[in-house]
């Protein structure tokens, strides 16, 4: 039977994969992807736990959570755009204008 | 273990469970490892399909259709429209300056979190028998409303109106009329944060949309040349 705590494991595996993209990728582009991945692993933890404690809290913060995600991307393409633009490239070391 | 593993592959949820989890965690594998960003794009999408499988057996039906709608739908849509302004097809080079010191510390996060999620789970202190007994006990007064089989949690949840799962009640409904009375204005303020993210995008994106990002002027000057040569 398939319980509370297969979801979570599978949850926290899907986060350290996104984890793991965050740490590793250079590229900003792929950052958002690495961000995705663990944002969608949180709402999976959630719906999991909605539904196993039967309360709809969870399944309402999965739905907030998506509608940030949205916004995140909207705002977060528009810079990668103007950054683009302005450097010609998405390479976080291109982009390290300041050193310290 | 093994047994249990066979067995809960013999149900449908079990089955459906073990297949959603190989085939997401082995897209997002491929996202986060690929070179190409067209890949690593695609296989993001249809992870995101996969993982709404997730919703559909948890019972969130109107989750998983979010899911669909907005991420594979809108969010993954807008991922494309913005490669055609990025090169998509070439390979990303990436220098990662010490690859051991980078996995070192990405396993090392990992196993971390799982064991954040694991030790409430084996210590048995994380069930949902506990969470019942907590709710009875600060909920004494419900009591006396609960008769026969319905769960004092459940009776609990009920009177507030959270519960997932009624009787002749399907989850878009019951999620909209807790969306529109409990939630009322956290939706309010997200559909504020939608619009002012909109009017952000537009206005970042949008600047100079005329000049070109990947050819450069010089181009066109070339073929006005070539035109007057002819």
């Amino acid at each position: 039977m398939i319980g509370l705590s297969h979801y979570l494991i599978v949850s926290a595996l899907i986060f350290s994969i996104g984890l793991v993209g965050v740490l590793r990728r250079r590229n900003l582009l792929m950052l958002f992807f690495a961000t995705e991945v663990m944002l969608n692993a949180v709402n999976i933890a959630f719906a999991a736990i909605s539904h196993y404690y039967n309360d709809l809290t969870g399944q309402m913060f999965a739905f907030f959570i998506i509608a940030i995600a949205a916004s995140e991307v909207a705002v977060g393409l528009g810079i990668l755009i103007v950054l683009y633009k302005k450097h010609g490239s998405l390479d976080l070391d291109d982009l390290a204008s300041m050193r310290g | 273990m093994f047994e249990n593993l066979l067995a809960s592959l013999m149900t449908i949820e079990g089955f459906a469970f073990y297949f959603f989890s190989v085939l997401t965690i082995g897209l997002f594998s491929v996202t986060v490892m690929s070179k190409n960003v067209l890949y690593a794009m695609t296989s993001l999408a249809a992870g995101m399909v996969l993982i709404s499988g997730f919703f559909f057996i948890l019972g969130a039906d109107f989750l998983g259709v979010v899911q669909l709608i907005v991420y594979v739908g809108a969010i993954m849509a807008l991922y494309s429209f913005a490669m055609m302004f990025f090169d998509a097809t070439r390979d990303i080079k990436e220098k990662n300056t010490s690859n051991a010191l980078v996995f070192l510390l990405g396993g090392l996060s990992a196993l971390v979190l799982v064991l954040m999620f694991a030790a409430p789970i084996m210590s048995d202190s994380l069930n949902m028998g506990n969470l019942m007994v907590e709710y009875m006990d600060k909920n004494i007064s419900y009591v006396d409303y609960i008769d026969g089989n319905i769960s004092k949690y459940a009776q609990y949840s009920l009177d507030h109106g959270i519960q997932a799962s009624v009787e002749g009640i399907g989850n878009a409904q019951s999620v909209g009329v807790i969306l529109f009375t409990k939630y009322l204005i956290p939706f309010e303020v997200a559909a504020v944060m939608l619009l002012v993210a909109m009017i952000a995008g537009i206005i970042l994106a949008g600047k100079k949309m005329d000049d070109s990002l990947t050819e450069d002027m010089s181009a066109d000057d070339e073929i006005m040349i070539v035109k007057d040569e002819k």
